[in-house]
């Protein structure tokens, strides 16, 4: 079969000025590119103004402070979110600090180390990782790694690290650290994916000249590839983070959902997409408008840190890189 | 260097041998750094493989023993209650991401077709948009979802479809751009040249040529649509019973798996992942597919 058809020319005998088959003009053809354009120009107006307007009685019954209060109690008229945006900052943060080093080995592992008929193998297997859909990496770490955590992990970190206060309460499995190594997981067949393609394009001539020098093979990766591909790896993390940022309902099932802020990296904690997910079936009136508005804090987070990350990869690498991994 | 060793002492060659031994154990540490570091580097391709196969290992072990005949035929039953299946969830699924493919493929294809052909700030805007929205967290897509269609005509497939099409959309948009950009600029001035509208070469010109990068597009944005959770939580409401109509709540596959996963009882954590290995089948198949078509497309304009 043969894909690209042959290009069939228009009927020659049509007198200028007769509709085809299709029926329009230049002029029409234009007008309904243009139109389809603008409704999704429109849906994205429509998208940002309505969560806009609905958040809206939140700030002008709430004022602005209970952003930064730290207790949630609705019941009570409590509407402080600060639980909510240091449990987002925190599983992201233990998410990235994991991924960044490891993201950046597998990605100079898979662009200059794996040999040539392994790496187009192993690439594909990172990329199609990232097509698992989320809800099953939650199941995963629920059912499988969270009494891992519980009876292992957690126990044994606790010895190691306890000192340093972190890591004091009970082992309980679920939490901010299973959570946040559940986040770096699922974040990392992005992270590598992108890193890959933005490592890849620094000159040929810039390594071997490196070499020429008698730089060894992680000189040359450390002083010319890493340095070269800045800007983009800068890209792919801070893309990373957004997705990481933006999670719902992987981090829903294993962070534990307590709406206190975490004494602890083992503690149940939750994040702002988990409070949302968690509280949108009962809520009514005030604490609806106040989810809403929650919603808002996050997308606004999520919009500034992806156009950044875009803006990164591109001046890197191109439009294109990692578009496997979207 | 043994050579040298023989010649009578002369202070030339005796700094250029310091300076040899300094460069040789120079050298030496230097290799042995590079060892170590690119140690790391396999290592952490390990750390990075591991928990990634081994997600998709546990699903298949742990999925397939859920796979029986009434896994497939019959709907799940209340908490606590033993068998059942996920007929109406697959049923919900097929129905809310096939409505979201039928409006958001003709739609993202126009799209990026305007795209293609225009360069102009507003095209380059609405680029910047379409790339900001498949970057939008999800629950946000799902809060757009019920403020736009739940609060107003209550929870249904369509909601979902809604709001599942709006991930969809951009992840459209841009592979059909990025496809019909790759048509030569020869074979549209060659269809220009022959009188051919516009409409015409997009028909017969430029889609054709470009489907296979367009089919590939579409493929990855289905298998991302299939997948969202959040904002089917947000706007299906659930079904415990079979239900093919679109405008009444419904089941879908992603929000089985989350209800269920976080049950108590052994047979609702087996359908959850029973349902997880349906989902990831599909979704690798799409995934493959589209990368065996996207080589194919490469061999064939070689």
């Amino acid at each position: 079969m043969t894909i690209i058809e042959t290009p069939t020319p228009a009927p020659a005998s049509l007198p200028p000025g007769t509709r085809g088959r299709f029926g329009l003009s230049d002029r029409g053809f234009r007008w309904t590119l243009g139109a389809a354009a603008l409704v999704v120009a429109a849906l994205a107006a429509w998208f940002l103004v309505s969560i806009v307007l609905q958040a809206r009685p939140a700030f002008s019954t709430l004022g602005f402070s209970w952003i930064f209060q730290g207790t949630w109690d609705p019941s009570h008229g409590k509407y402080g979110l600060l639980p909510f945006i240091l449990g987002t900052l925190e599983v992201t943060a233990i998410a990235v600090v994991l991924a960044v080093p490891i993201g950046l080995g597998t990605a100079l592992a898979l662009a200059y180390l794996v040999p040539a008929r392994t790496r187009a193998g192993l690439s594909t297997t990172v990329e199609l990782l990232a097509a698992v859909p989320s809800v099953v990496y939650g199941l995963w770490g629920l059912v499988v790694l969270a009494p891992v955590f519980r009876d292992t992990v957690e126990p044994f970190l606790t010895s190691v690290l306890g000192w340093t206060g972190l890591f004091d309460g009970p082992d309980q499995g679920v939490g901010l650290l299973l959570a946040g190594v559940i986040l770096f997981v699922m974040i990392m067949p992005t992270m590598v994916a992108i890193s890959r393609d933005v490592l890849a394009v620094v000159p040929n001539e810039q390594l071997e000249g490196a070499m020429a020098l008698g730089a060894t093979r992680w000189q040359v990766l450390r002083k010319v590839v890493v340095p070269g591909a800045r800007t983009g790896l800068l890209g792919a993390f801070t893309l990373a983070t957004g997705r990481a940022l933006g999670e719902t309902v992987a981090v829903a099932l294993v962070i534990g959902n307590s709406p206190y802020i975490a004494h602890s990296i083992k503690s149940p904690a939750a994040t702002i997409p988990s409070l949302i997910v968690n509280n949108f079936g009962e809520a009514t009136g005030t604490e609806l408008a106040v989810l809403f508005a929650a919603g808002l804090v996050l997308l606004v987070i999520g919009i500034t840190v992806n156009s950044v990350a875009r803006w990164l990869v591109w001046s890197t690498a191109g439009p294109s890189a990692g578009a496997a991994a979207r | 260097m043994t050579v040298l060793a023989d010649l009578p002492a002369d202070p030339t060659v005796e700094r250029r041998r310091a300076v040899q031994e300094a460069a040789a154990s120079s050298l030496r540490r230097r290799k042995i750094g590079s060892g170590i570091a690119l140690g790391v580097c396999w290592a952490f391709l390990a750390i990075a493989i591991v928990p990634l196969v081994a997600v998709v290992a546990y699903v298949v072990v742990k999925g397939l023993p859920a796979w029986n005949a009434a896994f497939f035929t019959q709907s799940t039953v209340p908490e606590g209650i033993p068998g059942g299946g996920v007929w109406n969830a697959i049923v919900g699924t097929i129905v809310i991401t096939g409505i979201a493919i039928a409006v958001t493929v003709p739609l993202g294809l126009v799209v990026g077709l305007f795209l293609a052909e225009s360069d102009g700030r507003a095209a380059a805007s609405l680029r910047f948009t379409a790339d900001v929205m498949t970057g939008v967290p999800s629950i946000t897509v799902g809060i757009f979802g019920y403020i736009a269609i739940v609060r107003n005509y209550g929870y249904s497939g369509l909601a979902g479809s809604f709001a599942i099409g709006f991930i969809m959309l951009p992840v459209i948009v841009r592979a059909a751009e990025t496809a019909f950009r790759g048509v030569p600029t020869s074979l549209n001035e060659a269809a220009l040249a022959l009188g051919a509208r516009k409409a015409t070469i997009a028909r017969r010109v430029v889609v054709p040529t470009a489907l296979p990068g367009v089919i590939t597009g579409v493929l990855l944005a289905v298998a991302r649509g299939l997948g969202e959770t959040a904002p089917l939580l947000l706007t299906i409401g659930g079904n415990q019973y079979l239900q093919w109509n679109p405008t009444k709540q419904m089941a879908s596959l992603p929000t089985t798996i989350y209800n269920s996963s976080s049950q108590p009882y052994a047979d609702q954590v087996q359908l959850a992942w029973g349902a997880a290995l349906l989902l990831v089948v599909v979704v690798l198949v799409l995934s493959i597919g589209s990368r065996l078509l996207a080589a194919r497309l490469r061999k064939e304009r070689r």
